[in-house]
């Protein structure tokens, strides 16, 4: 029995804070998000060097083969410094990639991933925001040896950065006639373009397709399922719960961030003749934070343990952990800025970019009320 | 991460239940005397009754990872308590252990451990509730004795016991208010006591004032040196810290609301289709499973030789919020009929939900209110000054 992280994790987070105290703190954030690309590409092939884009990628494909509790020690720390970069897009396509492909498909694409020569994401929902097997209306046409893809998917997390998509659609009118398929950037017909979002630090946008084929042998046809075509749900279910999983990495580091900001601010702070740390009405939300931000992590980490060790618990325990985690950081970033009063609505002080992180994070592979309307349909309600 | 026990543990749970399928059937009336006093000799010949206690004071020496796997089997189908001595067994078991005299430790653990008496714990007085170190109940040394007068109040099941622990101040003049109180383990039948049960919202005499009027308490009675007393009722014995116990009752608390969620009805359809009802028992159930989870972290750090400090707070307030948003959701799903009490036409499951409703102060205020919790998280944890 040990629900703590090993040696090993402690060391992994240590070395990640180095090197974004070092490299990349807030000010440097800053700089970094009116770049044209908004991240730095020279700190990316640093990870890459690292073996943290590939963190979770097999070794035999050229990644550190580790597991995903790993890679939430990695994000509370990326989330901690709201470190712009395409990391959870790029390992997410991977994961896509881990979970449904082949051995060929692997070899062909995780190497490139991992060394940072190929940025990944996934391209899972279209404008109607659903995040259901229905709200996937992509219609691939069958044409000879690939389907032929025109359409759009939204939302899509650095679209402008990617070059290699991994796209949900439809094969058919069946309720979950989905496939899975790993669109090449420079393909034909093929556009992205990525917006500046509410949160500064975050990218995402569209992916055009324009008669664009789809070989299929560029469909992953579902470690899942029974290798067949069109039955991809099952695999793109996962990813939704991977996704929830990670954007809940980065939303604990930057909760915990935000804290303690805060609570530096009301020790400093004097009024009355008291620092404001010292009145209960201030003290008392910090601490409904900290209880917060416990729980969260509790949740957070039993479904990434999960993820590597027990997938049939993985539904319930994603779903518990992103609900709590949406609703508990909008309330973190709302109270951290209003905790800091006039100053906390400044461009000048950090707090307010961690208020739009939470904004950016709530609706990211889910809400609260999609979440929690999953676990109770996952309980029998 | 390793969710997994070992062999040994394993061999524990399987031993528990076996030991449950034989003694506690399907169906058992556990509220039948008999069954009950055999039930009480059973758990105490497998020593489970003072199960974390050291075996040389007749407790089971258990593991902290046993306690745990005990504590959830019996939970989960929901045994009668192991041991009737409720703050004999809590507390007062624990001070002796590690504070008492020899001679202390062989006059009480054996009856705490048999059930034989209850004990009562004067800590609460009108004018000292959460600020308890505050406390001016006054005790006087006089040769053999101390002589103590005051007043005690919340003071539970005083009525029924036989003897309480008591904290006294007998110095009122150190600088630190926690360094003149001193600890005495008093009989309630002495001369100059005095219990008048108070009547609480829902009926019930759970509690009581105790008066104390030049009673002459034996100095062979006082646990712990003079001015100790703050330390010996902050045990430190190692008992386990992952509330699992009522992580277990509080899941079975939500089987309970889904169950009657999926009986009741709002606006004609069954209130389990109504979205925010849907919503609300998913809500709790996150924050019951991010208890249990809090409490497997909390265990994780008590075995790794981690000292925990007041993280255990976290959990009290989840649980003080879901004793009461749960107590009051099941109303909001009875709709007019919550207003009912038992025997009247449309009562619900004989109106028990409205005086389960009633109850949570018990819990809530109990042990140290959600404002102490948050002072305690914000003061010890995140370091903010002390108001």
């Amino acid at each position: 029995m040990d629900f703590g992280f090993s040696e090993e994790q402690d060391l992994l987070r240590a070395e990640v804070r180095r090197l974004l105290d070092a490299r990349c703190p807030l000010a440097q954030v800053r700089v970094l998000v009116e770049s044209e690309a908004g991240y730095s590409a020279e700190l990316w092939a640093e990870l890459a060097e690292l073996g943290w884009l590939g963190l979770t990628i097999p070794e035999q494909y050229g990644g550190a083969g580790l597991g995903w509790v790993d890679f939430v020690v990695l994000l509370e720390e990326t989330g901690r410094s709201l470190f712009p970069s395409p990391l959870i897009s790029t390992t997410l396509a991977a994961a896509a990639i881990q979970d449904a492909g082949s051995e060929e498909q692997k070899a062909r694409w995780l190497p490139s991933l991992a060394d940072g020569s190929r940025i990944g994401t996934l391209a899972l929902l279209e404008a109607s925001d659903v995040l259901t097997a229905s709200g996937i209306a992509l219609l691939g046409k069958p044409d000879g040896d690939a389907y032929v893809l025109s359409g759009a998917k939204s939302f899509v997390a650095d679209a402008g950065a990617a070059n290699l998509f991994v796209v949900a659609f439809r094969t058919g009118g069946g309720a979950e006639d989905l496939a899975l398929a790993v669109v090449d950037g420079g393909a034909a017909g093929v556009s992205a373009k990525s917006f500046r979002t509410l949160d500064p630090t975050k990218r995402t946008g569209t992916l055009t397709l324009a008669n664009t084929r789809v070989p299929k042998s560029a469909l992953l046809h579902g470690a899942d399922g029974d290798g067949a075509t069109g039955r991809a749900w099952p695999a793109i279910a996962r990813l939704l719960d991977r996704g929830a999983i990670a954007t809940t990495g980065e939303i604990i580091g930057a909760a915990e961030a935000a804290l303690a900001l805060t609570v530096q601010y009301a020790k400093d702070r004097i009024q009355f003749g008291h620092p404001i740390g010292r009145y209960q009405g201030v003290k008392h939300p910090l601490a409904e934070m900290y209880v917060d931000i416990e729980s969260t992590k509790s949740l957070l980490y039993y479904a990434a343990w999960a993820l590597d060790e027990s997938p049939g618990e993985v539904p319930r325990a994603a779903s518990l952990a992103k609900a709590y985690a949406s609703d508990a950081f909008a309330r973190i970033g709302i109270d951290g800025v209003q905790l800091h009063g006039a100053v906390g609505y400044t461009a000048e002080y950090d707090i307010q970019l961690y208020l739009k992180r939470s904004k950016w994070a709530r609706p990211t592979f889910g809400d609260s009320d999609f979440h929690y309307e999953r676990v109770a349909s996952l309980g029998g309600l | 991460m390793d969710f997994k026990l070992s062999p040994s543990e394993e061999a524990f749970r399987d031993e528990v239940r076996a030991f449950l399928d034989e003694n506690l059937p399907e169906g058992t009336n556990k509220n039948d005397f008999s069954f009950l006093a055999e039930w009480n000799r059973k758990v105490r010949a497998k020593r489970w009754v003072g199960f974390s206690w050291p075996k040389e004071v007749g407790g089971g020496g258990g593991s902290i990872i046993e306690q745990v796997v005990l504590k959830e089997e019996m939970s989960k189908r929901h045994a009668p308590p192991l041991g009737t001595c409720f703050m004999g067994l809590a507390w007062v078991g624990p001070s002796i252990v590690q504070y008492g005299t020899d001679a202390q430790k062989q006059r009480f653990i054996p009856d705490i451990l048999d059930g034989k008496y209850q004990w009562c714990t004067g800590y609460s007085e009108p004018g000292v509730g959460s600020d308890l170190a505050a406390l001016q109940c006054k005790g006087v040394r006089e040769g053999d004795v101390y002589v103590v007068n005051g007043q005690k109040i919340w003071t539970s099941i005083a009525m029924w016991s036989k003897w309480m622990i008591l904290l006294v101040r007998t110095d009122f003049e150190t600088a630190s208010k926690h360094d003149g109180i001193t600890c005495l383990l008093v009989e309630m039948a002495t001369p100059g006591i005095e219990v008048r049960p108070i009547t609480n919202m829902s009926g019930s005499a759970m509690f009581a004032e105790v008066f104390f009027n030049d009673v002459r308490v034996p100095v062979e009675n006082r646990l712990g040196a003079e001015g100790q007393g703050w330390q010996v009722t902050v045990s430190a014995l190692a008992s386990e810290r992952s509330s699992i116990a009522e992580v277990t009752a509080m899941f079975r608390k939500l089987e309970e609301l889904r169950e009657l969620a999926q009986r009741s009805r709002r606006n004609g359809v069954p209130a389990s289709k109504d979205a925010r009802v849907r919503r609300q028992l998913a809500v709790f159930e996150a924050k019951i499973e991010a208890m249990r989870l809090n409490g497997l972290r909390y265990l994780t750090r008590q075995l790794k030789g981690q000292p925990l400090s007041s993280e255990t707070s976290v959990n009290k307030l989840h649980r003080a919020e879901l004793e009461v948003e749960m107590g009051d959701f099941a109303l909001e799903l009875l709709g007019s009929a919550s207003q009912y009490l038992r025997g009247a036409d449309d009562a619900v499951d004989g109106g028990r939900w409205g005086t389960g409703a009633l109850n949570w102060p018990e819990v809530v205020i109990g042990g140290g209110t959600p404002n102490i919790q948050k002072n305690i998280i914000a003061e010890r944890i995140l370091q903010l000054p002390k108001d």
